[in-house]
This record gives C-alpha cells, structure tokens and sequence, in this order.
C-alpha cells in the first residue's frame, strides 16, 4: 500500500525524536504525529528558534536530532505532522491506524502504518492541598514550561515543595530568572540515596549535575529544606502565603514551621506517564516503582501488543537522556523487525540476538538505558510521595478542579456509597470526569478512593485511570467526519 | 456477609439494587451478592432513562408508566440524591412518513393514558431552541424523565443496608443450595448464604446465574455506546430522540442500528446515543458506530458541530428475544426468581420492577399483573 508508512512515531519529545530519525536513518519510511508545534515535547520546549546555552544540558542532543529530522524531512523520507493529536488508535489487517485532530492551521487526518512507536511522555503528577486551586498555584514542571516556552515571570517570590531531583532546576530557573526563591522543601531526606547508592552511582553525571544546581541555591542563598512540605495554601483571590510544616518519613505533620508571605508556589511531585494510547492498542501495563502505570517493554522496547513499541516517560518515569536511548533503541528494533527497505550503510550489520542492526550501537545503547533505569529507579525509591499526605486535606479541600470536587465529596462516595474503587468514585462523584478526564485530579482520587481499605491503588485501578476510548478531546463535526477511507496526510509539511 | 437471609439479590445494579431496597421495605432479611463492584456492569454505561415515550402500548407501557409513578412517589423524597429530573421527552420526526408513525404511536398512547401532547412544527422551536429547521413533526412527553443511575443505584443499597440489608462486593454466585428442584440459597467462593427466595438480578449476565440452576431463560447482550460531551451551557432541554428510535428498540436485527438520542444533563454535559448491536460482549471500541452518532446528532443539532468529545462508553443492554422483561419466579427452580432483560429501559423500569416483585415475595397480590413477564414463558418454548 502506497500510503501506509513504514512506521508511525507518536510523539516529537527526546524519545519520538530519537525514534522516528533513527528509523527514518534505517530506511523506514517514517510518519512523526505530535501535539505541540515544534519538535522538543515538554523536555526541550524553546521559544521560536532560539536555543541558548542556558538551556542546559542536552541541547546537543536536540540541536543533532532536530538538524537530522529536518535533513530527513527534506529527503522526502519522514514526514512530520506538528500541531496534531492522535485521538483514536486501531489495528487494522496491516498495523494501526492513527486518528488526529487538526488546529487552526493543520488539518486533521489518519496514518496509517506498518508499525507504530508510542513515546507520549507525562505531565506533572499532582497533589492537592489545602489551596492549590488558587491562581498562583503549579506544578513545578508548569512553571519551567513557562519560563521556557516564553521566559514569562510566574511570580515574585516562590517556594518550591514536593520531591525529587526536578525540583532543584526549577529553583534554579526561577532564582536566574530573578524571582526571590524563599526555600525549596523536599518531603523526604536526601539520605533516602544511600538506600541504593549503585543505582545513584550509575550515572556520573547525574552526581555533577546536581552539584552545578546546589552551587546556584548557594549562590543564590535558597534554603533547601529537608522533610518539609507545604501542607496549606492561603489567599483569597490568589496566592498569599504557604504554611509549611515538618514531616516525618511517612508525611505526617510533626511541626507547624509557620506561615511564609508568597505569591507563587510551584509544587512538584514526579510525573505520570501518559498511557492512553498504550491501553489503547492492548499493550500491557504495570505499576511501576513510583506508584505510575508504565508500559510493559522487553529489553528491545517491545510492547506486548504486535508491531508496538514505546520509548520515554512511558516505559517509566526516568528523564529525558533515558528517553533518547529508548527511542533510538525502538527505532532500530522497529527497523530490524520490519527489514529496513535498504541495508542501512552507517552501522555494520551485525546478529545480535536476532537484531540484525548495528550491534555496537545497540550494546551501547542498551548498557546506557540499564544504567539510566537504575538511576531512576534509586531516584523514585529515594523520593516517594509520602504515604500521609491525603492527612493534609480538610473536607473542603477541591480534589478535581474541572468539576470542583472535594475531599469530602471522594470521602463520602466511599464511606456512604460503598466506592472502594476509583472508577466507582469517579462515577458517583464526578472527579476526573471533567476537561482533563482525571489528568490532574486521576492519581489522587485513586489513592483516596484505595485509602479507604488501607491500601494503595492497585494497577487495575491505575489502569482503568488511563484507560479511554477517546484518547483526546475530539469535535462532534471532526468524529462525524472521520471516514474510513480518509486520505493520507501530505508528505510536505 | 449473612448465612442466612429471606432473600439473596444476585447483582448490584439498578433492578438488584431496587428489588433489594422494596424488598427491605417489606420487612424481608436481604442480602446482595456481587461479583465485581457495584455499578460494574450496565447500569453504570447507560444514560439513566425514565422513559413512556418509547414504549408500544402493551405490558411494557403498563409497566414503565407504573414505574414512573414509583419513582415520584414511593422515592420521591429520595429524587434529589440521584438528581431525578422531570424534564420531559420530546420525540421529532424529520418526514412525512416519519410523522404518521409517530402520530400513530402517541395516539396508542394517548389512549393507553400517556401525556402525549402534539407540538406543531412552527412551536418545535419554542421546546428546542438549537434543533435543526424542518422537522416535520414532533410530540411532547412531559412524564418522561432522567436520573443518574450510578447515584441512584448506589444509594438504594445504602438505603438497603440502613434497613438492615447486607451487601456483599466480590462474591460471585458458583451455584445453589438445593432442597430438590428447590432452590435454597446461594454457593460463593465466601460461603453459602441459605434463604427462602433467591432473585436473579444478573443483567446481561442474567442467563449465567439461570444456567447455575439449570434453567434457560434467553437474556443477551446488546452493545450501545454513548458518547460524552464537554460541559457545556444549557443546549438541549429535553430528552430528545428521533421517532425511528422506537422501532430500532423494537427490532431484532443483530447488525448495527443508530438513531440520534441526544439530551443534556444536569453537570453540563450532553449524552449522544442510541446504538445497538448484538456482538457478545465484545468490548472493542468501534469508530463506525460513534461516527455514525456523532453524524445524527449534528444533523439533529447543528450547533453541536465544534462541541467537542471528551470520552465514550459502551454498555450492554440486557435484551429478550420478545422484548418484554423477565420478572418473576421460575416454576422450573422453585425459589429462584428473575428481574431482568430490560433491555434499554432497565433504569426507568427498575423501581417499579423492584416494588412488584417484592410484594409477590411477600406473598402480595402485585399492583399490575406479572403474568406477561413470567419466567416460564421461557419453559413452554423449550418443552
């Protein structure tokens, strides 16, 4: 079939990247879908053109692919679809076929494919506490978006709270950025790294890193505070002040450390990986260490469904240099398993474990994802969100914020309604069921609804989270207008 | 969970939750018995209909007019916790011929005692300020009605349990207790639980928990998808469908039937059906069929048209081959009786179902006559 790809890559962040120019490289003909307007996702989001060294590490990286997915682009061998969102995924005799939307200057569309490599990456998993509804309020991986997508100030004075390494860029951001950063709380203990320093080791520089973001709080005088949360968010018409408290291991409020003046609060608690279209096509799932559903891979980036591969947060929250090894590693089995239309010239053909490209390349590759998995995992292990913080809520607290749920409202579907679940809780009480359908609102409604048995979500509940028929918000008209027999989208951008 | 009761509910939707909540009113010890959750099955995938409009007169008009007089009376007071909501049906016809059925239809029903009132096409507008233009005809049901099931449901089995009923999640039926060919009780992987009556509320799994005892009674699944809108400002007023959705419930065809059902509700949504299609239980999200809704209900509401999807659901409406409810005890298992195969209307008809059934486990004389949902209709078709 002339208008089937090769393969399909949904997804233009670090692994879609990665994937879609490796395979392309390997004489795949390749469709790249994505939801923003530029290549990047969330990892390298810039302004315009502009990519300045502030941008930090990994630049290269991205200045590399984004060079050869246009050079790929030019050669008429990958076509790149910006400013798309796959809304619907199926199989059909030959592989899948994609759904997306259009905007205000892309039309819509299908793809079809051979093969389809799923790197949708996450968004920001998110908490509520006592006023995090007020304008003022985001989540940490929101407000580096901001800063840069276009360098806007979020605020004035900030705190940072929540848990995990991301937080320390942030703060940095912020504080270059000349925002008075008044302290950065981290829920845990930075001892919790010594739990597993070989994971933490795995990554030299990973270590570096952090030393080069804990320099600039020095320079910058933010205090970095260790087993203190935000545990309430005060104003009326925005943001005023924060209560911070001393937690123990699990959470819980030891001390009231007082009432701190700030107009921004930028509140980080890891991520959550977006598995709609991974359920989508059947693909198992499991609940990974960090309490988030991943994507079942095999050590090739397979995914328990035919022809599907997924690279990125997706196979398990672990960052944007984990993503690229993914993502080229996906990229090369999908090329091997579909027997690249020509030998592929820059690497030597070699049998590894019935991959038949580059095996050099792959051992690297696969020895780097082993260490980077490590790191990751010694990173959510040393991180985790504390078991006690659903202690922090007040009945009035909003939980889902498109249909202004509260606390109390989850509480009652359980205790009163016998919702032990969280798809029961969502169907009674209505969290998750709004815009976002439970992006924001999904992983906290699962813990309270699961709280009630004393226990944590299990993956069912994470997957019946993720699980949906409509994988993005889709017109009336657009449905109505979705033949099957739609034509392909153009080759030229 | 009891080990013993008066009566053991099989399934903790609608009809097991309303048989339940009658069933303790009258004074009976009940228990339910659910294999998953509540709300598992299709009373948490439908639209919450409490419908006269889309019944031939015959038994089951008698029954839903009965049921909807169940609803604001014998649970009224308890409207507000499910968000009942007396906002009428008005049904359009977009032809000629169209138009002459539906009169015919309203005119059966007029004389069966619905309020059908006749809306001229100049005032379908004035009902339905969005609808499309050139309609030709349409009649408005004001006693038609809707609720949110999952609420409903959910708080007839707390109301159960206030009145002293138990009910039991994750304890699936294996088999029965027997006495004979009588039926004593129920097996579950948690223990028997012995009682005098055993109601098969299964829904589409109606003929499973049947087959258990050894009975057939021809309950099957058929597929309906809805789709949900974003919130939106007040759009669509009343329940509102196309006359041709009436005899596509009335049909037996296994293929693919859509008609545009399309109504608002009270969180701001809008809710599109109608599909049916008999396929098992295949729980395949199928792209033909939410296209063809999305296309009819364009075509009902153009205004519609840039209102975006937010999800879709599927659920499986229990259906009898006659298209009549199974309500009542099987002669063929003495002790075991059935409420179910509701097809579509499972809701609406709940209550009412609910309420009769529990007086015949009283031993009551019932409101309105079982005798046309009688299990055992079943019996002399297979002897």
């Amino acid at each position: 079939m002339t208008d089937r790809f090769d393969l399909a890559v949904v997804g233009a962040g670090p692994a879609g990247l990665a994937a879609a120019v490796t395979a392309a490289e390997q004489g795949l003909r390749v469709g790249l879908v994505d939801a923003a307007a530029r290549p990047g996702g969330q990892y390298w989001r810039h302004p315009a053109e502009s990519v300045s060294q502030r941008d930090g590490h990994g630049t290269r990286t991205f200045r590399d692919l984004r060079r050869r997915l246009r050079a790929l682009r030019d050669r008429g061998v990958l076509t790149y679809l910006p400013d798309r969102q796959v809304w619907f995924v199926e199989r059909d005799e030959d592989g899948h076929v994609l759904r997306f939307t259009g905007t205000t200057t892309a039309a819509g569309g299908v793809l079809r494919s051979r093969a389809l490599v799923l790197c949708p990456g996450g968004y920001d998993r998110q908490l509520p506490v006592p006023g995090w509804d007020l304008p003022g309020v985001m989540a940490a991986g929101g407000v580096q978006a901001l800063l840069k997508g276009n360098r806007t100030l979020a605020g004035r004075r900030a705190v940072i709270a929540g848990t995990g390494p991301f937080l320390l860029p942030v703060a940095t951001a912020l504080a270059d950025a000349g925002v008075e950063v008044v302290a950065v709380c981290e829920a845990n203990h930075v001892t919790g790294w010594a739990r597993n320093p070989l994971g933490a080791m795995a990554v030299p520089t990973k270590a570096v890193e952090a030393l080069g973001y804990a320099a600039a709080l020095l320079r910058h005088r933010v205090p970095y505070r260790m087993r203190t949360a935000v545990t309430a968010i005060h104003g009326t018409e925005e943001v005023e002040a924060v209560t911070l408290s001393a937690v123990d291991a699990e959470g819980r409020v030891i001390t009231d450390r007082g009432r701190v003046e700030v107009d921004l609060v930028a509140l980080g608690w890891g991520f959550t990986p977006s598995l709609e279209l991974v359920t989508a096509v059947g693909a198992d799932t499991r609940k990974d260490v960090d309490g988030s559903l991943v994507a079942c891979v095999d050590e090739w980036q397979r995914a328990s469904a035919p022809g599907v591969y997924v690279a990125g947060e997706a196979t398990g929250v672990g960052g944007a240099e984990l993503a690229v090894a993914e993502g080229e590693l996906a990229g090369l089995t999908a090329a091997s398993d579909l027997g690249g239309r020509r030998p592929a010239r820059r690497v030597r053909e070699l049998p590894v474990r019935g991959l038949r490209v580059g095996g050099l390349r792959v051992g690297r590759l696969r020895a780097a994802i082993r260490r980077r998995r490590a790191f990751a995992t010694a990173m959510h292990l040393a991180h985790p969100v504390p078991a006690a913080w659903p202690d922090w809520l007040t009945p009035e607290t909003t939980v889902c914020r498109c249909e202004e749920v509260t606390a109390g409202e989850v509480c009652r579907a359980r205790d009163d309604l016998g919702a032990v679940d969280v798809r029961t809780v969502k169907l009674l009480a209505r969290p998750g069921m709004g815009w976002c359908q439970g992006r924001i609102c999904g992983y906290a409604t699962a813990v309270l609804a699961a709280a009630g048995s004393g226990d944590q979500p299990s993956a069912d509940d994470l997957r019946s989270l993720a699980h949906r028929s409509i994988c993005a918000p889709v017109s009336l008209a657009e449905l109505a207008d979705s033949h099957p027999d739609s034509p392909p989208p153009d080759h030229q951008p | 969970m009891r080990r013993t009761a008066d009566v053991v509910v099989v399934g903790a939707g609608a009809v097991g939750a309303a048989c339940a909540y009658f069933a303790a009113r009258a004074g009976l010890d009940v228990q339910v018995v659910e294999r998953g959750r509540v709300l598992g099955g299709t009373s948490s995938a439908c639209e919450g209909n409490v419908l006269v409009s889309d019944k031939e007169v015959g038994p089951e008009l008698d029954l839903a007019r009965y049921s909807n007089r169940v609803w604001r009376e014998d649970l009224g007071e308890f409207g507000g916790l499910w968000e009942f909501e007396a906002k009428g049906g008005l049904v359009v016809a977009a032809t000629d011929s169209g138009a002459r059925g539906l009169a015919e239809l309203a005119g059966g029903q007029r004389a069966a005692g619905v309020v059908a009132e006749d809306v001229a096409e100049d005032d379908i507008a004035s009902f339905e300020p969005n609808i499309r233009q050139g309609l030709r005809a349409a009649v408005h049901y004001p006693q038609d009605a809707q609720l949110q099931p999952m609420l409903m449901t959910a708080h007839l089995l707390r109301l159960t349990r206030q009145r002293g009923g138990a009910v039991a999640t994750g304890t699936p039926v294996t088999g029965y207790l027997r006495d004979g060919d009588r039926v004593t009780g129920v097996r579950t992987p948690r223990g028997d639980v012995s009682a005098a009556h055993v109601v098969n509320a299964a829904g589409p799994w109606l003929s499973e928990v049947a087959a258990l005892a050894g009975v057939d009674v021809p309950v099957l699944p058929r597929r309906g998808f809805v789709l949900v809108t974003e919130p939106r400002p007040k759009t669509v007023h009343h329940k509102v469908y196309a006359a041709e959705y009436v005899a596509g419930t009335q049909s037996s065809d296994t293929g693919l039937q859509t008609s545009p059902v399309v109504e608002g509700t009270p969180s701001g949504t809008i809710l599109i059906g109608s599909s049916r299609e008999r396929v098992g239980f295949d729980r395949t999200v199928a792209l033909p069929v939410l296209r063809e809704l999305a296309a009819k209900a364009v075509d009902l509401f153009p205004v519609l048209a840039g209102v975006q999807v937010l999800r879709a659901y599927l659920g499986f409406r229990p259906y009898c081959p006659d298209h009549l409810p199974v309500i009542g005890p099987d002669p063929r298992a003495p002790g075991l009786w059935h409420a179910g195969g509701h097809e579509g209307a499972g809701i609406g008809l709940s209550a009412g179902t609910g309420k009769l059934l529990a007086q015949a486990l009283a031993g009551h004389h019932t409101d309105i006559e079982l005798a046309p949902f009688d299990p055992a209709r079943f019996a002399t078709e297979t002897t």
